[in-house]
Order: C-alpha cells, then structure tokens, then sequence
C-alpha cells in the first residue's frame, strides 16, 4: 500500500473515533458545556490537558526548532514543562477550590468589577485567538503534504471535525476526545522516534539513545554532532549562543505564561475535588513529559540524519523527501557553487531568507528561485524548521505505515488544541460578557445555546486564520505566553496569595503588564525588526523573554497602586479564605 | 478554629516554597546559570549541564508535583483529624 493510502485509513479512523466519542458523550448543561460536569477522573484530565496543551507546535516544530538551535532550545523544554509545576503548586488546586467556569469568572469576583472581567475577556480571546492561528496552519501542511490535498480544503475539513464536536459536546465533548488523541498523538511520537533511537544508537530507549555511542562506533551521538556542526560553520550543538540573562528570561517568560494559559487553567475546574485537582497536574505532566524528554533526542537524531543524507549529495541523486518538501514549497536549493551537488552549512542560503519559486526548472531539476543568492556564507538550501518531525520517518527510511502514523498524531495535536481555545473563547463571551455583564436575565438553556453559537463564530474565523495564514504567526507565538505571563498569571497569585490587593491594584497591573509587553514586542516585531537584536534590546533581552519583565511590572504596580486605595470589602476577605481551605 | 486554618495555611506555604527552591535550582540553576560549569562533568554521552537542560530538569519537575500531592494529602489528613478531636 501507498504511504499515502494508510495515511488516508489512519486519519479516517482516528476521525471516525473522535466523531464517535462526541456523540457518547454530548452536554445537557452548562455544566456539562463549561467544566464536563466537574466528575472528569484525574488521570482522564491529566491526559486531556495533556492533549490540549500539546499543540501543533508541540508537535511538528518543537523538535524542528531544537534540531537548529541545539542547547538553546532548552527554553522551549524547560519552558513549556517547568509552568506545570507553577500551576500545580500555585494555582490549579484554589481555583478548583473557588469553582466556577472561567478564568475571567474569578478575576471579575476576586476583583468585584466588571472592568477586570472585561479587560480579562480581552486578554482571553487574544491570546486564544493567537494559538489557533498556528493550530491551523499545522493543520494545513499535514494535509497538503500527506493526502495531497488543497490547504483550504484540509483547513475545512478540520474545522468541520471541531465543529461537530465542539459545538456538540461542549468541554464534555473535547475532554473525551482530548483523551483519545492524547493516545494517538503519543503513540506517533513515540514510535519514530525509538525506531530511529535503534537504527542510529541501538538503544530501544530515545532518552538513553540520545546519550550513546553511534552504532558501529566508539564515538557519542552528541559529540559527533559537536563536531559536525562546527565543521560546517555552525556553534556546537550542546553550546549556548543566546545570552544567559536572554535564555533565563525567555524560560521564565514561557514558564509563566504556560500557568497562566487560560485553556490550560480551565481543565482543572472539570475535576471533583481540589485534591484531585492536584494529581490531575501531576498526570498531565507526567504525559507531557514523556513527549517533552523525547523531543530532544527526536531532535539530535534528525539533525545528525538530515547532515548525513544530504551533504555533498548530487541534486540528481537525492532522496525524494528532499525533492517532496520542494515541491511544497518548504525547501529550496540554490546552487551556488554550480557543482550540482548539495552544500549544507551556516548561514541563509537565500536574500529575505524565504524563497519565493519561479516557474522554470534549473539544470539539475530544481526549482528555480526569485530570490538572489545570499552570496555571504556558502549554505545553499533553505530548510523550514516545521517540516523536521514529519519528515524524519523518511529522512531515516522507516516504513510508510510509521509515516502515516505521524500525520494521523499531527492532525490529533492541532486540533485537541484548537478545540480546547475554542471553548475557552466560547465560554468567556456566552459566560462572562453575556450572562455575567451585558444580558443577566437570560436562562440556562439560552447561555448553552449562545455558547454553542459562539463557538461557531469562533470556528469559523478560526478557519479563516488558517485560509489566510497572517505572516506573522511565527512571531505572535512569543506574543500569547508573553501576555499570559503578564497579565493572567500576577492577577491569579496575588488573588489568592495577597487578599489585601484591591481592584485598583489588580486593573492597574494587568493594564501595565499588557500594554509594556505589547508595544515591546509589536516595536521590535513589526514596526523596526531591522534592529530587532541585542544591540538594541532592553538589557538583552528578546521579544520573546520580555513577558517576564511585563510580569514584574505587573506585581510592582499591583501592589504599589493597592496599598494606597482602599481595602478590599470584608466578602472578599472571606472568600480567600474559605479558597485556601482544601 | 480560626486559629487551625491559619496554621494550616502556614504549613502549606512552606511546603510551596521549599518546593520552588528545588524547582527554581533544577531549571534555572543548573540548567541555565550553572550548566556551563555542569558541563565539565559527563553523565555518559551527556554534559551534565546540557543534560539538565534537556532532561533532567523536567524529570524533577514531574517528582516536585508529586511530592507536593503526597505532602498536602498528609497536611491535609492532619487538619481533618485534629477538627475531629
């Protein structure tokens, strides 16, 4: 059978079962739309959240992006895992304890002010808004490359899938599913990347292999990789090049904001009590962990496997992955030199580093490009750092069934994700801005309905986030933990460490957190990114490490603006209290 | 009463912050600040610094949250025993 035929009966099945489990299990409440009824085990949850927080950037680029940047990758790692630890111990256990819906929900009543709901309700939907645009994009290129469809109609048909659930089953719905593709996404990480381990290390383990000699030698894997890498002009592959202050900024920024991820806090309001609110955090680690300790020797093996197949390869001769990501459009060759053979080293191949094609082919068979050479270093290819984990089961030869394995956990990871935001932003509006500020009188049955109505809209322009792919998706990513970290994640602690800080103080600290970060990050993303580097940032520190600034201006004002207004009443008070009682 | 809450919520946050200085030295100690110094000792293939950034530190934090449900359901069980005496 073709890759591309099991690529179509796995992806069938694993939509099949999603389909399936939404009409199991479909919501009769708000309840049951908003938190599943609250009676969700904490292994299930654990594995739901896993699902959610696991995205198409989990994924497909995470191990892509630690393949090129070697130990500077470590901020994604210790990043995205560490703010596990942050919600477990400061946060997942009282919020379940105050047990409501939202997260706005508990800043609008720790606060007393429908400002603060309100300003939350904003922050919310960006952020969200932020992190589907990639899940869809993800969507998108499992879909144009393994079922050689159109990207529109692969974008379509994930947001029917989402929608049929979603909609339906409301976080009832998503939960259960969430936990199947929790399985299926796993399993298609896992099985490449031990496959790979023996073939290269003869380790059955990734996380020992990544550690061992190379199979037939005496010399390690990382070692060798050390090597190689300097050879072609690039920094060892376990050497830092960022700065420390930046690396340690970056975590800290992705540490943070991952606690205060709206979509992330919300799974353990759907536990049925605080201690199991607890464990739930720990389960979900523990399933994030075993992908988040096999990505990185997922990315030191395709590193090294991507150097050895292609280096010094005649174009003619070389493997067809190569010549299918070209023809997608997410390599480039460009023959500097004019040897017809393959040069791989540091540096952009290309000028404005993206290529753009032309229609005619080169002597070799290439594409040809629009763009010029980049005529500084002597990189000839152009690499997207997206296509490592998909392509990595060819790049090591493995069977088409493991191929399709992958594409079928890909689709499993974009949209357990998108569907989790999707809620999150349905609930805040039918929730937050409907029932609790704009339209109090509406029943029950009327919220559930304008929940399901606001997913809809959410779905729908979601979809066309992912048709039409705003160019600057890459870069918004820094944007949504930077924003987390800046406003949610000081608003939450201080809610329930602090009871002294007021409203003032809570809108004051969010208003500052955000609009730092913000302007920080759009000055040197959009406005000036021609000196978008080190010379010129504040005290070091990048776009993407700047939330943790934001948060300690946060605290600062909070706390500096709430001392000199007026206590809070004497209700809010006792309603820290009676939260920090298990 | 009022008293028992308040000695409970003392042990909790000491449970918390001790538990955050074993977090804070695993990622950011010794995967960060300290990793290039780990770095001159090898745990096999690995540099220990580059070790801790990559592995070891989610390892820890995976057992930091699981110490902690074990310490709380234990605070927990004290404070449920003494309201009953």
């Amino acid at each position: 059978m073709t890759t591309q035929l099991l690529t179509y009966i796995f992806v069938g099945i694993t939509f099949a079962l999603y389909i399936g489990i939404a009409l199991w299990s479909r919501a009769r409440s708000t309840n049951d739309f908003y938190v599943a009824g609250k009676d969700v085990h904490p292994v299930a949850n654990g594995m739901a959240t896993a699902a959610d927080w696991m995205s198409a950037a989990s994924f497909l680029s995470m191990a892509g992006l630690i393949a090129f940047l070697g130990k500077d990758g470590s901020v994604y790692l210790m990043g995205w895992t560490g703010g596990y630890v942050l919600l477990a111990l400061l946060l997942a256990p009282y919020l379940r304890k105050f047990g409501k819906f939202t997260v706005p929900d508990f800043i609008g009543e720790r606060y007393y002010s429908k400002t603060a709901r309100k300003l939350a309700v904003v922050c919310l939907i960006f952020i969200s808004f932020t992190y589907i645009a990639g899940q869809m994009r993800g969507v998108g290129i499992v879909f144009s490359r393994f079922l050689e469809v159109d990207i529109n109609t692969g974008v379509i048909v994930g947001m029917a899938i989402v929608f049929f659930y979603a909609v339906l089953g409301g976080m009832k719905g998503i939960t259960y599913t969430q936990v199947a593709q929790y399985c299926v996404l796993i399993f298609a990480y896992l099985v490449p990347a031990i496959f790979i381990s023996i073939l290269m290390t003869g380790e059955v383990i990734p996380q020992i292999g990544f550690g061992s000699t190379l199979v037939d030698s005496q010399v390690y894997l990382l070692d060798k990789l050390d090597q190689v890498s300097k050879d072609l002009g690039f920094i060892a592959y376990t050497e830092n090049a960022k700065s420390n202050i930046d690396i340690f900024c970056i975590t800290a920024a992705l540490m943070f904001g991952t606690a205060g991820l709206p979509h992330v806090i919300v799974r353990f309001f759907t536990v049925p009590s605080v201690g199991a609110a607890r464990q739930s955090a720990g389960y979900a680690l523990i399933f994030i962990a075993l992908l988040y300790t096999t990505a990185p020797a997922v990315s030191a093996f395709a590193r090294m496997n991507l150097i050895d197949s292609i280096q010094d390869q005649p174009y003619s001769t070389s493997p067809s992955w190569f010549k299918n990501w070209e023809e997608i459009g997410l390599i480039a060759w460009i023959d500097k030199n004019e040897d017809g053979k393959i040069q791989y080293s540091s540096g952009d191949a290309l000028e404005n580093v993206k290529p753009s094609y032309q229609e005619l082919r080169g002597p070799n068979g290439q594409r040809l490009l629009e763009n010029e050479p980049n005529l500084s270093n002597e990189n000839e290819i152009y690499i997207d750092r997206d296509i490592i984990v998909l392509a990595n089961p060819e790049i090591a030869k493995l069977p088409s069934w493991v191929i399709a394995l992958v594409a079928a956990g890909g689709l499993a990871a974009a949209l357990s994700t998108a569907a989790g935001l999707l809620l999150v932003i349905s609930s805040s509006v039918s929730h937050d801005l409907l029932k609790k500020t704009y339209m109090p009188k509406i029943t029950e049955k009327q919220e559930l309905k304008y929940a399901r109505i606001a997913a809809a809209i959410a779905i729908g322009i979601a979809g066309i986030f992912g048709i039409y792919p705003p160019a600057f998706v890459a870069q918004v990513v820094a944007f949504a933990f930077g924003l987390a970290a800046a406003t949610f994640f000081p608003a939450l602690f201080l809610g329930i460490f602090y009871k002294r800080l007021n409203k003032e103080g809570a809108i004051s600290g969010m208003l500052g957190g955000l609009l730092f970060t913000a302007s920080y990050i759009i000055y040197f993303k959009f406005i000036n990114p021609d000196i978008n580097n080190s010379d010129f940032w504040l005290l070091g520190i990048s776009p993407e490490g700047i939330g943790c600034i934001g948060m300690i201006i946060n605290f600062a004002l909070a706390l500096s603006v709430s001392i000199f207004t007026k206590p809070p009443p004497k209700e809010i008070f006792d309603m820290v209290d009676e939260i920090r009682q298990p | 009463m009022k008293d028992k809450t308040h000695q409970y919520w003392k042990a909790n946050l000491k449970i918390v912050f001790s538990l955050l200085v074993i977090w804070f030295i695993a990622s950011f100690g010794f995967g960060i600040i300290f990793s290039d110094t780990l770095d001159q000792i090898r745990l096999g293939g690995f540099k220990l610094g580059f070790w801790f950034a990559q592995q070891g530190s989610i390892y820890i934090f995976v057992i930091i949250i699981f110490l902690y449900v074990w310490l709380m359901k234990r605070l927990d069980k004290k404070l449920s025993e003494e309201e009953e005496i």
